[in-house]
């Protein structure tokens, strides 16, 4: 949409042919300027201007549509109306119906915790045909610390489906229908995207997880809090993808000790920081997901994994269909699986912590996760 | 006497003379339901002619004395008046309608910040939905424009929301007004999906035709009260390599809002993300940008939807 051509929005012939001459060729050009600019640059009135801008604006603007015509498309034209069931029952009601379409779904938590586990499970659910509960597509698992187990995910599917795998042949061909990709570097990673973008919708692609988006910047840096910048471009372009496929998009964070110098998690005001006790020992043992806040602004679903009292809990922390809940699982032969299907309605900021107790020193970014 | 120049019937005129409303300001500050009783009429035609009422006295008010001094005035004393009886667009949550008055109130741009998780996108398609409730529970009856920038509007959310919504007119309903037949609930949760207007932004150039474009979509969607862009920052904080282009152009963007706003008399909520600043000597989170939508436009005032939490709580 920005970038239309001037020439061809249908302007009177003589402030086209002006905003040619003026080198002023696409919708982005013209918009990006003020309205006086486009009057000295252009040399014409006010009235004419404004005219021009507001023909060129009601081109660009995107069409709209009611909110009711959006939900009777997706119930028409979508699986479960833009959801990829997870077969966790708890979970999947609390989410609607199960990971959303056209989203970006974060996994946080601790290392060892079980989210390759859960992405692997994801990408069998995602092949399985859909008389099964699956999406009958295309996985593209991009794998960062080459922790991707064929075996491992073979093993969840003879578990979990043993009607399917042990047919002969199946198991060659679910675990056909998963691409791996193993980038060795943010540059690598950055074009296969771009890669994917393209042949996506040509290639039945149903599911894109990327484990994890983490290990990506610390290649790249080394010490300290990764730099969020260097993965805005990426943050965007991930969420488009998302968007424009209505694909779910899964990633996986890591979780850092959060450092004394940093912003408390919520706090606005300055004086509360001097106020409160100084405490080091619950500041160093304080998890808090990588990748910092404007990540956080971007995924649309995060789900907290962590452990307390040598018991897992999966919490879905944010979230805009549900409430914040948290869910006690295990891991077991077929991969991820509740034990209570209740969940527990958590209130408070309770469901943005990341506990991993039983872990003895404190995880810090430059002695990298330790498992 | 001014309730004679009013488009109504001649009875209704009688009725209303005989019982004392001679003026139009005798009028302004009366429930439709005292009225009927007054006039013993129904109360839904007490309600039109409440509405006759309110939209003369609308227009009277731009006729008289401060216009006369200088054009397009107005003296305090009508602003008070129009700003006690505005209707607000309530939040659902009284103790936020509390602390702002009654609701978000027309005619001004609000921006909402806060932390990721928070509820902005909540609050608002609460607000989109809320802008619909009929007059006769105290809503505006209007429509919604929702400019969607991270497309993080869920559309399930908005039916749950709308549907609660229905179950909130109908306790309403069996409460109070058990005597009026009139007032059954037409509107089903669909409904409410139907009048809010959704625009899916891509890009910072968008977002801009997007605003100039609401001039002309508004005149002629006479009936929306509210516009909701989620969030208004988003796209500005993408790789921009000129700062201050990006300054005029978010500044640009907030005065047009502005105008908006006051020229059709509805609602402006800006959704804002939040981001870290380093100031006196530690690092505090802020409102993104928000030092440029603050300068250009006057009439904002910020919700810190963290300190809400917490008086929430």
């Amino acid at each position: 949409m920005a970038n239309k051509l001037i020439s061809q929005m249908g302007l009177p012939k003589s402030i086209a042919n002006v905003f040619a001459a003026r080198n002023i060729i696409t919708a982005k050009d013209a918009l990006s300027l003020t309205e006086f600019e486009l009057m000295e640059l252009l040399d014409v009135g006010l009235a004419e201007v404004t005219l021009a801008l507001a023909h060129i604006s009601e081109i660009s603007c995107p069409s709209f549509q009611t909110a009711l015509s959006l939900l009777e498309q997706r119930i028409q034209n979508e699986y479960l109306a833009g959801h990829l069931p997870t077969r966790l029952k708890g979970l999947d009601a609390a989410l609607c119906g199960g990971i959303p379409f056209g989203v970006v779904t974060e996994l946080v938590g601790p290392a060892g915790i079980g989210k390759t586990q859960f992405c692997l499970k994801l990408a069998l659910l995602a092949s399985l045909p859909s008389s099964y509960g699956g999406l009958d597509g295309r996985v593209i698992y991009i794998d960062v610390e080459s922790k991707f187990s064929s075996k491992r995910m073979i093993e969840m599917g003879v578990n979990s489906f043993p009607e399917i795998f042990h047919t002969e042949g199946m198991a060659k061909e679910m675990a056909g229908r998963i691409l791996v990709l193993q980038p060795a570097s943010l540059f690598e990673f950055t074009e296969s995207l771009q890669q994917i973008k393209v042949s996506l919708l040509q290639h039945h692609v149903k599911l894109l997880i990327i484990d994890s988006m983490t290990a990506l910047v610390s290649g790249e840096n080394g010490q300290g809090p990764p730099r969020q910048h260097a993965l805005g471009w990426h943050i965007s372009f991930i969420k488009s993808l998302a968007e424009f496929s209505r694909i779910p998009v899964v990633v996986t964070n890591q979780v850092r000790s959060q450092g004394r110098d940093e912003a408390s998690r919520y706090l606005f005001q300055d004086q509360n920081r001097t106020d409160a006790p100084e405490d080091p020992t619950s500041f160093d043992s304080h998890l808090v997901a990588a990748l910092g806040i404007q990540w956080a602004h971007a995924v649309s679903i995060r789900l907290v994994l962590e452990s307390r009292s040598g018991q897992r809990f999966i919490k879905l922390a944010k979230s805009s269909i549900s409430s914040p809940m948290a869910f006690l699982f295990d891991i077991t032969g077929s991969g991820i699986s509740l034990l209570d299907d209740d969940g527990v309605e958590m209130t408070g900021p309770d469901i943005n912590a990341i506990n991993f107790q039983g872990h003895s020193g404190i995880i810090n970014f430059d002695t990298g996760m330790t498992r | 006497m001014e309730v004679s120049s009013l488009p109504i019937s001649a009875s209704q005129r009688g009725k209303l003379i005989s019982a004392g409303y001679t003026s139009l300001s005798s009028l302004s500050s009366i429930s439709p339901s005292h009225l009927a009783q007054d006039l013993k009429i129904s109360e839904n035609e007490a309600l039109e002619i409440l509405k006759v009422a309110s939209r003369r006295s609308g227009l009277d008010r731009i006729d008289n004395g401060a216009c006369a001094i200088v054009n397009g005035a107005q003296t305090a004393w009508d602003m008070l008046h129009e700003e006690e009886s505005s209707v607000r667009i309530t939040t659902s949550c009284s103790d936020l309608d509390d602390i702002l008055g009654g609701g978000i109130n027309c005619k001004e741009v609000t921006e909402v910040g806060g932390v990721p998780g928070i509820g902005k996108t909540q609050l608002g398609i609460q607000l989109a939905i809320n802008v619909q409730i009929p007059a006769d529970y105290g809503g505006l009856e209007g429509k919604a424009v929702y400019i969607d920038t991270e497309g993080s509007f869920m559309v399930e959310r908005a039916l749950q929301i709308a549907e609660a919504c229905v179950e909130d007119m109908q306790e309403y309903n069996s409460f109070l007004r058990k005597d009026v037949r009139a007032c059954q609930i037409r509107k089903e949760p669909k409904d409410f999906l139907d009048n809010i207007f959704y625009f899916r932004i891509c890009s910072y150039t968008e977002q801009i035709a997007v605003v100039n474009y609401l001039e002309k979509f508004i005149s002629e969607h006479k009936d929306v009260k509210v516009v909701v862009i989620d969030s208004i920052t988003f796209h500005f904080r993408q790789d921009f390599e000129d700062m201050a282009l990006r300054t005029r152009l978010l500044g640009g963007m907030a005065l047009k809002l502005m105008k908006l706003a006051k020229k059709f008399n509805l609602a402006v909520v800006l959704l804002n993300q939040v981001t870290t600043k380093y100031s006196q000597g530690s690092f505090q989170l802020t409102l993104a940008l928000g030092n440029l939508l603050q300068l250009r436009s006057g009439m904002m005032f910020f919700i810190c939807l963290y300190l809400l939490w917490l008086f929430l709580k």
